[in-house]
């Protein structure tokens, strides 16, 4: 398995779920992401990642969550930087 | 995925626009020279409440998320708060962009009680002698009560747009203070030589030293200041300007004009552009889906005359609307290329044959009644 760094063990381990004002739009790579409440908009840029951004609610971690959505482990990297991202422009939050 | 093949995604065109325009009509209190939409008088063919409405449902299936209002001035029409109040029930945010006439206290109070609304309020000179130059006699205080009305009813965060001409490009810093002296946040957008816009243009366009002016103030203000990602054609001059840097008509900006019609984006009113009407059967949605002219300009474009300039993949050949309304060739360099490859083709271009917009809403001079008198007198 992928050895991860320290600081990517926070967010692997934490349960998140979709920010109530975020609504996403299918699209053919992946999806656009808006937040009613900050105005922004983000681009998900794998049709996985909306998979998975969709599961969160659903399990207890994002590890849980990819585990569950058969992503790759040596995919997990790419992930965890992403779902970082999105927690910082509000698009997914801890719950 | 990098940002570059997200480019060349969204090259290929969204399910649904990002950005969507609607000009709710035609029918304006101002007379800008630089009016993309030569708008004035009414339309009588105008969408009706329900059509409106109709439209709203159509793009709330879509997941439109926020749609830019425009026109004329949208605040003249009778149901402009039921369709604002109908548009945020389903879902689709607003930013309607306005001269600001009819924002008194009351108006701004009730904006203010709204959520997913944002105003834009067109200014284009921080005195009145030069933005009234630009938008009529009274314009600029007209815009400045407005934004007292909006920062007094608690409002929060406007929007002050201001399209850069030769006369105000000096301004900037000052439209910056502006800006921030009301909490607002400063848009500055490209002047296009559409519309109006088309007779102004050359008196108007920024300088080429201008257009460097420009971007190096774009540059060290980054996203502080929005720009609808309209300078691109700047970015030959060196790194490239906050934004995707590429052209989005059609792929994922459109626009809908008063009477429902479909154009490519905002600054292209005109046949060549119009892709369908919302009134058609199929509706919006298969226009933005099915309508050969947004599906062409999806394809790949060529670099035609601009192929062997280094600077293409900086500039993308710039805006299609600058080029087609000043009578150059979509595949070669724009108007305003800083190169200067613009500049030579223009030379040559006899701009009488140039493209006219295909409708003008411009009202008609009227007599005054002085005048008046003075013919009954001699007849």
């Amino acid at each position: 398995m992928t050895v991860l760094h320290t600081d990517s063990m926070t967010v692997l381990d934490t349960a998140l779920e979709l920010n109530p004002h975020v609504a996403l739009r299918p699209e053919p790579f992946g999806a656009l992401a808006y937040n009613y409440a900050n105005r922004r908009l983000v681009f998900l840029k794998h049709p996985d990642m909306v998979k998975v951004a969709n599961s969160l609610a659903h399990h207890d971690s994002l590890r849980a969550t990819l585990e569950a959505c058969d992503i790759a482990p040596e995919r997990w990297n790419s992930f965890v930087t992403a779902f970082e991202s999105l927690k910082s422009s509000e698009v997914v939050r801890e719950r | 995925m990098s940002v570059e093949s997200l480019v060349s995604q969204l090259k290929r065109g969204l399910d649904a626009p990002i950005c969507l325009t609607w000009e709710l009509t035609y029918a304006c209190n101002l007379q800008c020279v630089h009016c993309l939409s030569s708008s004035g008088q009414r339309d009588p063919r105008e969408l009706t409440t329900g059509e409106a409405k109709r439209f709203l449902d159509e793009l709330r299936d879509l997941q439109v998320f926020y749609i830019n209002i425009g026109g004329g001035e949208p605040m003249v029409r009778r149901d402009f708060f039921e369709l604002l109040e109908y548009s945020i029930s389903q879902g689709i945010g607003v930013k309607f962009s306005t001269n600001g006439a009819f924002i008194d206290a009351d108006k701004a109070r009730r904006l203010a009680a709204m959520d997913y609304l944002d105003i834009q309020i067109s200014l284009d000179g921080t005195d009145a002698v030069t933005n009234d130059a630009v938008r009529g006699a009274g314009s600029y205080d007209m815009a400045r009560r407005a934004m007292d009305n909006l920062a007094a009813a608690g409002f929060g965060p406007f929007k002050i747009s201001v399209v850069v001409t030769r006369h105000n490009v000096d301004q900037l810093d000052e439209f910056k203070a502006l800006a921030d002296s009301y909490g607002a946040q400063l848009r500055v957008t490209r002047l296009r030589p559409s519309g109006r816009g088309a007779d102004s243009w050359h008196d108007l366009h920024p300088t080429n030293a201008q257009q460097r002016q420009i971007y190096d103030w774009l540059m060290s203000h980054g996203e502080n200041v929005l720009t609808g990602d309209s300078f691109f054609h700047l970015n030959a001059l060196g790194d490239p300007l906050p934004g995707l840097n590429m052209c989005g008509a059609g792929r994922v900006v459109c626009l809908i004009d008063p009477i429902g019609d479909v154009y490519a984006c905002p600054f292209v009113i005109h046949d060549e552009f119009k892709a369908g009407s919302v009134r058609d059967d199929g509706g919006f949605a298969k226009v933005w889906k099915q309508s050969p002219l947004l599906l062409e300009l999806r394809e790949p474009q060529s670099a035609g005359a601009c192929s062997s300039c280094g600077s293409y993949d900086a500039c993308q050949g710039g805006c299609m609307a600058a080029k087609f309304f000043t009578g150059l060739p979509l595949d070669g360099p724009d108007p305003e290329c800083v190169v200067g490859h613009g500049e030579h083709i223009l030379a040559e271009v006899n701009a009488a044959l140039n493209p006219k917009p295909s409708m003008d809403h411009t009202k008609p001079v009227r007599v005054t009644l002085t005048s008046t008198r003075k013919l009954t007198v001699v007849s």
